[in-house]
């Protein structure tokens, strides 16, 4: 499988601050590809270098085996992309922003061509309507075919669910699905919510401060011999002694109290040796490692190191 | 690159702001008309006050529709600025805003297209105002006030002089003057282009080129040695008003005008040289600066 995307010791720094760290990722043909971080993470910026809006200050990006700096225009021409909110023009129709971002992107359009495009993100009865007068989840549905309408081979899409209810957002899933699975393009979406990529992507990157954390196939970094076990007891200095007595030592985390990084079908033997030791129980708690360590990111101070065991 | 300047086209025709312009332009010429063809005999009694005894000319002849433009030109054109402003910096800094900038760059064109398509439009947009304006304050004077010998006054140091221009010398002169404040307006567009790439609404840059503009022609006005040989020659607004040269008709010795002549080209050829050299200046720093840009909005 080739690599579509190719990006080595990204950084870029604004003033001071460092807004991309020494990225580096790959995403392959075909992919889904989730890129997953906290607000101001690095997402956008990363994003915005990848479209050629923010010059990197280092490293280096290649799409479609070229060079990004040098051969932008060639690149760009294959790239359909839908970056935050899904501005377009709102004193222009549907169609007529349609029609002006295909010329621009080089194609030959035709009214039955543009309209087919409408129709496939549900808009063509608006077709003539003013974008002003949209809602934020027909704009982002115009901004999907706006995206799509050259056919590129590749889609990068940054939060493309911000501001959609509930069914905007099965649509918005459905529709990534269906670019990838039935019509072979690739796809890159960022989010700050694991649980939107863990059901579209294929592989996916964290990234924390600009910093690449975790990256690789979403079936392997959710697997369940990655579950994160934490442990309530009476006294739990006492239940960790016990703990390192036996063979749950390796899968204890160094520096937390009562958590246990192991396969979740082994939680029953476990408790069952605890029931042994005279261990009292008050709670067991299990949660993804993968999940647990997003989280510990997004919601507490430093984060516990993934698979440390 | 044709097809990006008529999708710019495209989307200038489409906003209503644009046509603002062209309404206040009708709406300006069309009160100056309405006065003077009401009361223009008091106008002419006032220019005319100081050379009544040595003047010999019928003032009735003299509100004619050449002259007419001239006057609303004389006023005009330093109001323009202003209406250029407002669609030439909303150039990038309105993209900006909409949100569609990020949109546009990521399309595979270049910044440096981008940008010389922007100022194309925007030029294009100076030029339809100034054909408008050539309409309204031009053919309709005609229309309205007929066509007849042009008198021009004029300030030159502290004297104050009348020029006499027959009526089949006049034509070709407008068309000089309109294309010369073509160039000059065009420095305008060029600067609110400019300022435009620095912003994320199109009120700042508006603001910043009318404030340039005003703070500039103060300054070509301030009659002080110093300034007027360190400063002046350098700055666009003292040759904004150059196109008044083509009416300055060059006279013999006895102060007989000669038909077809002007009466200092060289110095009108230096100032549209100096205007270009502005807007070179001006799009090559937009481009400069633009291609640098992070596009952040």
């Amino acid at each position: 499988m080739s690599s579509i995307i190719r990006v080595n010791n990204l950084s870029k720094i604004f003033k001071d601050t460092i807004a991309v760290d020494d990225l580096s990722f790959t995403v392959n043909e075909g992919d889904v590809y989730g890129f997953l971080g906290q607000n101001g993470a690095g997402k956008s910026t990363t994003i915005r270098m990848l479209l050629s809006l923010v010059a990197p200050s280092g490293g280096e990006i290649n799409i479609f085996d070229q060079k990004l700096s040098s051969h932008r225009s060639d690149i760009l021409r294959r790239v359909g992309a839908v970056i935050e909110k899904p501005d377009l023009y709102k004193y222009l129709s549907a169609y007529d922003n349609l029609s002006i971002f295909a010329r621009m992107s080089g194609m030959k359009i035709t009214r039955d061509l543009l309209m087919k495009q409408l129709q496939m993100v549900g808009l063509a009865d608006r077709a003539s309507s003013k974008v002003r007068t949209f809602s934020q989840g027909m704009k982002q549905r115009l901004g999907i075919a706006v995206a799509l309408v050259h056919n590129p081979a590749l889609i990068i899409l940054d939060e493309p669910t911000n501001g959609l209810d509930p069914q905007g957002i099965a649509d918005m899933r459905n529709l990534i699905l269906k670019l990838s699975r039935e019509m072979g393009k690739t796809v890159l979406i960022s989010s700050h919510l694991l649980s939107e990529i863990e059901v579209i992507a294929n592989r996916m990157i964290i990234i924390h401060k600009g910093k690449k954390m975790v990256e690789g196939v979403v079936a392997d970094l959710l697997d369940p011999a990655h579950t994160m076990i934490q442990l309530e007891t009476h006294n739990d200095v006492a239940a960790k002694e016990k703990l390192n007595q036996t063979k749950w030592a390796s899968f204890l985390q160094k520096d937390k109290p009562l958590q246990l990084m192991m396969n979740r079908e082994d939680v029953p033997q476990l408790i069952n040796d605890l029931v042994a030791m005279d261990v009292q129980m008050l709670s067991v708690n299990s949660s993804h490692s993968l999940e647990n360590y997003f989280l510990s990111l997004t919601t507490v101070p430093g984060y516990v190191e993934p698979f440390a065991n | 690159m044709l097809n990006l300047l008529q999708i710019e086209l495209f989307k200038i025709s489409r906003r209503p702001r644009t046509y603002i312009a062209f309404a206040a332009i009708a709406a300006i010429v069309f009160i100056f008309q309405f006065a003077f063809k009401a009361d223009g005999q008091s106008y002419m009694n006032l220019m005319l006050q100081s050379v009544k005894d040595t003047f010999e000319f019928e003032r009735v002849r003299a509100i004619n529709g050449y002259f007419m433009c001239y006057i609303i030109l004389n006023t005009l054109l330093i109001q323009v600025p202003i209406l250029v402003a407002l669609i030439a910096a909303d150039s990038i800094s309105g993209e900006a805003n909409m949100g569609t900038l990020r949109l546009l760059i990521s399309k595979p064109i270049s910044r440096t297209q981008l940008i010389l398509v922007k100022f194309a439009a925007a030029t294009i947009f100076t030029i339809l105002l100034l054909l408008w304006m050539a309409i309204t304050s031009l053919v309709f004077s005609l229309m309205i006030f007929g066509a007849d010998d042009m008198l021009i006054f004029r300030s030159k140091g502290d004297e104050s002089q009348i020029l006499l221009i027959t009526k089949d010398d006049v034509m070709w002169r407008y068309m000089a003057a309109f294309a010369y404040a073509t160039v000059a307006l065009t420095v305008i567009a060029a600067l609110s282009l400019f300022l435009s790439i620095f912003a994320e609404n199109s009120i700042g840059p508006i603001i910043a080129t009318v404030c340039i503009v005003i703070v500039c022609t103060i300054i070509s006005n301030i009659n002080v040695p110093i300034i007027d040989k360190n400063v002046k020659p350098f700055l666009f607004t003292s040759y904004l008003v150059g196109w008044k040269g083509f009416f300055y008709i060059a006279t013999t010795d006895e102060g007989v005008p000669i038909k077809g002549s002007i009466e200092n080209w060289p110095s009108i050829r230096n100032s549209l040289l100096i205007l270009l050299a502005h807007i070179g200046l001006l799009v090559a720093a937009s481009v400069i600066v633009f291609k640098k840009k992070d596009i952040l909005s």
